[in-house]
C-alpha cells in the first residue's frame, strides 16, 4: 500500500477497534473497585504461610515462581539473541578504542562528570545489592536490583571510562555469571522436585518474619535472578556499545 | 458511570492505538520499535488499573499490620513480568535494526523492500 | 505430585544455560551431541507422558500449591494426551532440526543450540500448562527465541527484515493477547484455565468476556498466521536457516491452533455454546479464507522455501477448519492432520534445504533439470506432495477424513475445500519436483501471460521481474516493482547458497520426518483413540473437576471411526488427480492454445498482481492488516455472541 492509503486504512480500522475496546472495557468494574478472589486471598495468607512481608515478591517467586523462571529465561534468550544478531561477520573486526578515537571527534567527558559518575558507582552497586537481598521484605527483588546493578556499568560508560571497562570486564566471566543465574533457578526447582515432591517447592526453613534469612528459598532465588539480570543487562549494554567499535575490512566504521 | 472511573482503561486503549499508529506510519525502524514499546505500555496500565483498590496501600506488610487494605499483588507480579518481557523484546528488535542498517544503509521501512517472488 | 511434566521444560533450560556458561570451552561436536541428546530425552519423556495420560490428565502443581476450595493459588501443568502428543512431536522435530544442522552450518557457535533448546522448552511448557498467564509467558519465550533464530542469517538483509516484521507483528499480537488475559482476570479474578472456565460458565456472558475472547483469539491468530494476520510469515519462514524453518513450519503455527482449541474448550465453552448461530460460521470463514489464499499464494511462488511457507499458511487454515467445527471429531481430525502435516512440511523443508545445499540456489527456474545429481531426493519430494494432498497411507489422509466426518451436514463443502486447497499445494510441490528433477517445463520466465484452465495457478515464471542475470523472455508483461538493482542483488544473494556435499546427517532427518508422517497413518486404531482424547479435551467440566478437585477423569465412550474414514477416499483420489493436472498445466502451459491463455491472463492477471502487491513484506502493512483483522473479527464476534 502507499503510505497515505495505509495511514487512512489504519485510521478507520483503529477507530473501529478502539470503539470495540471501549465498549468492552466499559463492562469492567470501575477503577479502584478490585474485588477478585485471588489477590485478596493471597494478601491474607502469604505472610503467615511464607514469612515474606513483600506479598508481590511472594507471588512472583513462590506462588507463581514458574512464571518468573521462564521470564528470567526470556531475558536470557534475548541476551543470547542480541549476541547472535550482533555477532561479527567474517569481514568485520573489532578495533581497540584507541585506534578508533584517532581522527574521530569524541567530545571528551568533563572532569566533573567523570568524578561524579565514578563516585556514584559505589553507592549504586551497594544499593543494587540491597534491593536484591531484601526483595522478600521490602519493595524490590531480583529484577529490580539486577537492573540497578547493570546501570553501574552504564554509569562507567557515561563517565567516559569505557576503555577501562572493556579491559576490566572479561566477557566470558559475565557470560558465566548470567548462565549461572539462569541455571541455578532451574536447579533450585529441580532440587525441590527431588526433595519435596514438586518442582520449585520451597524446601528451606522459613525463618522469622521480617528478617533477612526468611521465606525459605526466596532469597536464594532472588540472588540468582539478580545475578542473571545484572549480567544480562551488562551484556546487552556491551553488545550495543561494542557496535561503535566494529569496522569492516576497509577500515570503515559500519 | 463516571468518566473518572474508567479513565485508566481509556488511557490504555489510547496508548495501544497511538503506538500502533506510530508503527504503521513510521519512517524509521528505531522509531517503530519505540512505538511498539509504547503500545506495550498499554498493557501495564491496563493490568495495574484492574488491580487497584481505593484507599489501599501496597501489599507490603513489613511496617503496616497484616490485614491492612492492600491492592492486588498478582497484577503487580504480572506487570513486572510484562515489563521484563517488553524490554527484552525491544532490545532484540533494536539489535535487528542495527544490523539492518549495517547491511542496507537505511532504516526506512518503505525503502526496504523485502523480497517477494 | 507427578514428576514428569516439569522435566521436559527444566532439562532443556538447564542444558541451554550450561552451554552458554561453558561457551568457548565446548567444542562444536560436543555441543551438537548434547543438544540432540536433550531433544531425544524430551521425546522419551513425551512418550512416557502419552502413556500416562491415556487414563486421564496428569496434573502437577508447582511449588506444591494445591488449590483451596476451588481457588487455584499456584500454577499447574495439566498434561492430557493431546498435550503429551505435542511434547513428543516437538522433541521429534527438534531432533530432526538439530541433526540437520550438524552438517548444514559450517561453523556455528553454541548460542544457536542454546536458542533451539530454549525454544523446545517453551513449546513443551506451552503445551503442558493449565494456567493462562503461564501460557502467555511460554508464548513470549517461544517468540523471543524464534525472533532471534529467524534473523540468524545476519548477512542477508531480506532475512533480517523478515525477522523484524515477524517480531513486530507477533509482539503486537502478544499485546492483544495480554490485554485479553487482563480482561479475563478482571472479570473472573483467576488465572487458572479450569477456574476461569468454571467461573465463566456459571455467569452470563457479558461484553468484557466477548472482547477478551476476541483479543485472545487475535493474539493466537497472529501466531498461527490466519488471514489477515499472516503477512509476516512468508519472509520469516522462508529466509531463516533451514533447521529453523523445520521447526517453524512444523511447530509454531500448529501451536497457535492448539492454543485456540485449548482456550476455547477449557475457558469459553461454558459461556459461548458451540451451537451459537454464526459463531462457528465466523471461525470457519476465517479458516477457509486462510486455506484458499495460502494455496493460491503457494502456487505463485518460485522460491522453494517461500512456496512451502505459503503451504504452511494454507494447511494451518485447514487445521483451523477442523477446530472451527467446534466438535470432538473435528478436533481429533485437526490434531492428526496437524501432526502428520507438520511432519510432512518439516520433511519438505529439509529436502529443500538439501537442494539448496547441494545445488546452490532456491530458485525453481534456475534449478530446472539440475536435480539429476540428487535424483534420490525426487521420491521424497513426491511423498511430501502426496502428504500435502492427503493421500493414504500418510497420516494427513486420516486427519482429513476425520475432519470431513466431523463436518456432518456440511461434509461435501468441507471435502471440496480440502480437495481444492490440497490440490493447490500438492501441485506446487509436484511442479517443483518435475521441473527440478526431470527438467520438464520452461527454465526461463514465460512472458507474463498466464495459461488458462480450471483456476489452477499460472505458470511460475510470469510473475517476477527478471533478476539481474536472467534472460527476460521477449518482453511481454514485466511484473511491477521489485526495487531495482539493490533488491535484485539481495534477491540473488538469497537465492544463492554455498554448494557442498550432502551427508547422511542431512538425509536422515527427512527420512525420519516423512516416515513419521506415514507411520501416523498406519497406526491401527489411532483415529478412534484420538477421538476419545478429543472428547476429553472438549469436556470443560470434567477437566475442571480433575484439576481443581482432584477427581478422576470421567470415561468417554469409544466410537469406532475407521470404517467410515474410507468414505474420504474418492475425494482424495480427486485431489491427487487435480494436483497432477495442475502441475502438468503449470509446466506445459505453453502448449495450450494462445486464445485460451490470453483469456486466462486477462482474468487472473489483475488478481495475481493485486495479491502480490499486498504481500509486500512491509512492516506498516502487516500491522495495518492486523488492526483491520482485529476490528473486523471483533465486530463480527461481538454481533454474533450477544
Amino acid at each position: 500500500m502507499t503510505p497515505s492509503v495505509r495511514r487512512w486504512t489504519f485510521l478507520v480500522a483503529a477507530a473501529a477497534l478502539g470503539g470495540l475496546l471501549v465498549w468492552g472495557m466499559s463492562g469492567l468494574p470501575p477503577f479502584g473497585d478490585y474485588h477478585g478472589v485471588y489477590g485478596l486471598l493471597l494478601n491474607e495468607v502469604a505472610v503467615p504461610e511464607r514469612h515474606a512481608t513483600n506479598v508481590v515478591a511472594a507471588v512472583t517467586f513462590d506462588y507463581r515462581g514458574v512464571d518468573t523462571m521462564i521470564e528470567e529465561f526470556i531475558l536470557f534468550a534475548a541476551v543470547i539473541g542480541v549476541a547472535v544478531l550482533l555477532r561479527n561477520m567474517r569481514f568485520e573486526e573489532e578495533h581497540e578504542p584507541e585506534e578508533q578515537a584517532r581522527g574521530r571527534r569524541v567530545p571528551g567527558t568533563s572532569n566533573a562528570v567523570r568524578v561524579i559518575g565514578l563516585t556514584l558507582l559505589g553507592p549504586i552497586v551497594l544499593y543494587g545489592l540491597y534491593v536484591v537481598a531484601h526483595g522478600h521484605l521490602t519493595p524490590g527483588g531480583g529484577f529490580q536490583g539486577g537492573v540497578v546493578l547493570a546501570t553501574g556499568a552504564l554509569l562507567v560508560y557515561l563517565s567516559g571510562e569505557y576503555v577501562t571497562l572493556r579491559r576490566v570486564r572479561p566477557q566470558a566471566f559475565i557470560d558465566l555469571a548470567e548462565a549461572t543465574g539462569a541455571g541455578s533457578y532451574v536447579v533450585v526447582g529441580l532440587y525441590g522436585l527431588v526433595v519435596a515432591g514438586s518442582f520449585l517447592a520451597n524446601f528451606l526453613p522459613l525463618g522469622k518474619i521480617g528478617t533477612l534469612p526468611s521465606a525459605g528459598t526466596m532469597p536464594i532465588i532472588n540472588l540468582a535472578v539478580g545475578l542473571e539480570v545484572a549480567a544480562g543487562f551488562t551484556l546487552l549494554l556491551s553488545e550495543f556499545l561494542d557496535q561503535t567499535l566494529v569496522l569492516d575490512s576497509t577500515g570503515r566504521r559500519t | 458511570m463516571k468518566l473518572v472511573d474508567y479513565l485508566p482503561y481509556l488511557v490504555a486503549i489510547w496508548l495501544l492505538l497511538i503506538g500502533l499508529y506510530g508503527i504503521v506510519t513510521s519512517r524509521n525502524l528505531i522509531h517503530a520499535v519505540t512505538c511498539l514499546a509504547v503500545a506495550q505500555s498499554s498493557t501495564y496500565v491496563l493490568l495495574l488499573s484492574i488491580g487497584y483498590r481505593r484507599a489501599a496501600t501496597a501489599p507490603i506488610f513489613l511496617d503496616v499490620p497484616l490485614g491492612t487494605r492492600a491492592v492486588d499483588p498478582v497484577v503487580a507480579s504480572l506487570a513486572l513480568t510484562d515489563v521484563v518481557v517488553g524490554s527484552t523484546v525491544t532490545a532484540l528488535l533494536l539489535a535487528l535494526a542495527v544490523q539492518i542498517h549495517k547491511r542496507t544503509r537505511t532504516l526506512d521501512p518503505d525503502q526496504l523492500r523485502s523480497r517477494r517472488d | 505430585m507427578a514428576v514428569l511434566p516439569a522435566l521436559p521444560v527444566a532439562v532443556p533450560l538447564v542444558v541451554a544455560a550450561v552451554m552458554v556458561g561453558a561457551g568457548p570451552l565446548l567444542r562444536r561436536r560436543v555441543a551438537d551431541t548434547l543438544a540432540v541428546a536433550t531433544a531425544a530425552a524430551v521425546v522419551g519423556i513425551g512418550a512416557a507422558e502419552l502413556a500416562q495420560t491415556l487414563g486421564g490428565p496428569v496434573v502437577t502443581w508447582f511449588g506444591g500449591w494445591t488449590p483451596r476450595s476451588g481457588i487455584a493459588l499456584g500454577v499447574a501443568f495439566v498434561v492430557d494426551p493431546i498435550g503429551a502428543g505435542m511434547v513428543t512431536f516437538a522433541g521429534v522435530l527438534m531432533v530432526a532440526a538439530l541433526t540437520f544442522s550438524w552438517r548444514y552450518f559450517e561453523t556455528v557457535g553454541t548460542l544457536f543450540h542454546a536458542l533451539m533448546l530454549v525454544m523446545l522448552a517453551a513449546v513443551v511448557g506451552f503445551s503442558s500448562t493449565g494456567d493462562l498467564f503461564n501460557m502467555f509467558v511460554f508464548f513470549e519465550l517461544l517468540s523471543v527465541a524464534a525472533f532471534a533464530l529467524a534473523g540468524y542469517k545476519i548477512e542477508d538483509p531480506g532475512s533480517l527484515q523478515g525477522a523484524m516484521n515477524f517480531a513486530v507483528t507477533n509482539s503486537a499480537g502478544a499485546i492483544m493477547l495480554l490485554s485479553g488475559i487482563g480482561l479475563l482476570y478482571a472479570r473472573t479474578g483467576a488465572l487458572n484455565l479450569a477456574q476461569i472456565g468454571t467461573t465463566l460458565a456459571s455467569t452470563a456472558s457479558d461484553r468484557v468476556v466477548t472482547v477478551a475472547l476476541v483479543l485472545i483469539l487475535v493474539g493466537f491468530f497472529v501466531k498461527a498466521a490466519v488471514v489477515p494476520f499472516h503477512f509476516w510469515l512468508a519472509d520469516a519462514y522462508a529466509l531463516a536457516p533451514t533447521p529453523v524453518c523445520v521447526l517453524f513450519a512444523g511447530l509454531l503455527s500448529e501451536l497457535g491452533v492448539y492454543a485456540i482449541a485449548r482456550i476455547y474448550w477449557t475457558v469459553f465453552s461454558g459461556t459461548f455454546d458451540p451451537r451459537t448461530p454464526g459463531f462457528r460460521a465466523a471461525l470457519i470463514a476465517g479458516a477457509t479464507v486462510t486455506a484458499l489464499l495460502g494455496g493460491v499464494m503457494c502456487v505463485l511462488q518460485r522460491h522453494l522455501a517461500r512456496m512451502l511457507a505459503y503451504a504452511t499458511v494454507s494447511h494451518v487454515g485447514l487445521t483451523l477448519f477442523g477446530i472451527a467445527l467446534l466438535e470432538p471429531e473435528g478436533l481429533a481430525g485437526a490434531t492428526l492432520y496437524a501432526a502428520a502435516d507438520g511432519l510432512v512440511k518439516a520433511g519438505l523443508f529439509v529436502m529443500v534445504g538439501i537442494v539448496a545445499h547441494r545445488l546452490g540456489t532456491l530458485d525453481e527456474l534456475e534449478l530446472r533439470g539440475r536435480g539429476r545429481q540428487i535424483w534420490w531426493a525426487a521420491p521424497l519430494f513426491v511423498i511430501g506432495a502426496l502428504g500435502l494432498a492427503g493421500a493414504p497411507p500418510l497420516g494427513t489422509f486420516v486427519g482429513k477424513a476425520l475432519i470431513e466426518e466431523g463436518a456432518k451436514g456440511g461434509r461435501y463443502w468441507t471435502a471440496a475445500l480440502f480437495t481444492v486447497v490440497s490440490a493447490l499445494t500438492a501441485a506446487a510441490v509436484l511442479r517443483v519436483t518435475a521441473r527440478v528433477f526431470a527438467g520438464w517445463g520452461a527454465g526461463e520466465p514465460i512472458t507474463g501471460e498466464v495459461p488458462a484452465g480450471g483456476g489452477v495457478a499460472p505458470a511460475s515464471g510470469g510473475q517476477v521481474a527478471p533478476s539481474a542475470g536472467e534472460a527476460a523472455n521477449g518482453g511481454g508483461e514485466v511484473r511491477s516493482d521489485t526495487g531495482a538493482g539493490h533488491g535484485d542483488e539481495a534477491q540473488e544473494r538469497e537465492l544463492r547458497v554455498a554448494r557442498t556435499k550432502v551427508g547422511p546427517s542431512m538425509v536422515a532427518p527427512a527420512l525420519l520426518l516423512l516416515g513419521g508422517a506415514v507411520a501416523i497413518g498406519l497406526v491401527p486404531g489411532l483415529s478412534d483413540r484420538t477421538v476419545v482424547a478429543a472428547a476429553r479435551f472438549a469436556d470443560r467440566a470434567g477437566y475442571a473437576a480433575t484439576v481443581l478437585g482432584g477427581a478422576a477423569a470421567p470415561a468417554h465412550a469409544e466410537a469406532p471411526t475407521s470404517g467410515r474414514l474410507l468414505e474420504a477416499a474418492p475425494w482424495t483420489a480427486t485431489t491427487v488427480a487435480l494436483a497432477a493436472a495442475g502441475a502438468w498445466l503449470a509446466l506445459f502451459g505453453s502448449r495450450i492454445p494462445r486464445a485460451l491463455r490470453r483469456t486466462g491472463a486477462r482474468l487472473a492477471g489483475p488478481v495475481v498482481r493485486a495479491l502480490e502487491a499486498l504481500h509486500s513484506g512491509n512492516l506498516g502493512d502487516s500491522v495495518t492488516w492486523l488492526t483491520i483483522g482485529s476490528a473486523t473479527f471483533g465486530i463480527v464476534l461481538a454481533a454474533v455472541l450477544r
